[in-house]
């Protein structure tokens, strides 16, 4: 595992508000020369402690008004049930995360969809008809907010 | 603003793959780079996106624990949820906050390197929150789908 020092930490707060920033506008935060930012932003890339990038959307602006996460328990259990499941929620558009976890559930699914009457539709045709699917639980959420984390 | 289909076809590429470079999002979507170019600012500049963030893997820095923690908060006191969510802002290791209609009140993201760290964070910090009517846990094992795509 990388060792990571207060640069680093600070390049990773000024790329999680935005990507794009320049290695020149970076090394210029920051008190370095263009080539070592760049240089340090190419190594934590390598290291896979910059995985990719998110595009953060305005989603009633959208039409998607209703984001729920379901609390999903499985009723029957076993390799082959477990991986049915996964299969199948899997290919849900409207699906954007699923999580195994271990607790009260057994999966935690966040959901969009463009109102509540389109959150009915599925969760009863999708959801609802899964493989092995016991049960549920939904809350409808309210405001979400990302947090920098420790790289204080 | 409104968004036609040009918009709309660029954006499902665009949360499908968001790291792609302008000129393979641009052909992916069936425009030129220019127009690509022009219609993103259009819609950045209208709040519909955020430019792209970097995502960071906590586990490749070595946070190995995940912990999704639901809590019930004392709706007897009106002040519950301000000062609640000033507080779990505080803590370096909470990494998103959401706020939910339904049995949850609210959920925070909190990250850790190994048990042992968790519990001391869940002891000294996560516990002594204000206004904790119940919480419960919920451990990631692992993430099976993580998308921003919408059915758009």
């Amino acid at each position: 595992m990388m060792d990571l020092d207060d640069l680093d930490r600070a390049l990773l707060r000024s790329l999680s508000r935005d990507a794009t920033t320049s290695a020149g506008e970076l090394g210029r935060r920051l008190g370095l020369s263009q080539p070592a930012a760049w240089r340090r932003v190419k190594r934590l890339e390598e290291a896979g402690i910059i995985a990719g990038r998110r595009v953060a959307v305005d989603r009633p602006a959208l039409g998607f008004g209703v984001t729920v996460f379901l609390g999903v328990k499985l009723a029957t259990k076993g390799r082959v049930s477990l991986e049915d499941f996964e299969r199948a929620v899997t290919a849900i558009p409207e699906v954007q995360v699923v999580q195994h976890v271990l607790g009260l559930f057994d999966y935690r699914l966040r959901v969009v969809a463009r109102d509540i009457a389109d959150f009915e539709r599925v969760l009863r045709r999708r959801i609802m008809t899964l493989p092995g699917v016991g049960q549920v639980e939904a809350n409808v959420l309210l405001t979400e907010e990302a947090r920098p984390g420790p790289l204080g | 603003m409104q968004i036609d289909d040009t918009d709309r076809r660029i954006l499902r590429h665009l949360l499908a793959d968001p790291g792609l470079p302008n000129a393979q999002l641009a052909e992916r979507a069936g425009v030129t780079g220019a127009t690509c170019w022009r219609r993103l600012e259009r819609m950045q500049a209208a709040g519909l996106i955020a430019p792209p963030a970097a995502v960071i893997n906590w586990r490749a820095m070595g946070y190995e624990v995940e912990v999704s923690l639901r809590f019930n908060l004392d709706k007897t006191e009106p002040r519950a949820f301000d000062e609640f969510l000033a507080a779990a802002r505080e803590v370096p290791e909470v990494i998103a906050i959401e706020t939910f209609l339904g049995r949850v009140d609210v959920r925070l993201n909190v990250i850790a390197r190994d048990m042992a760290q968790y519990q001391e964070i869940y002891r000294k910090r996560i516990l002594t929150l204000p206004h904790i009517a119940d919480i419960e846990a919920l451990m990631l094992i692992a993430t099976i789908k993580e998308e921003s795509a919408l059915p758009l």
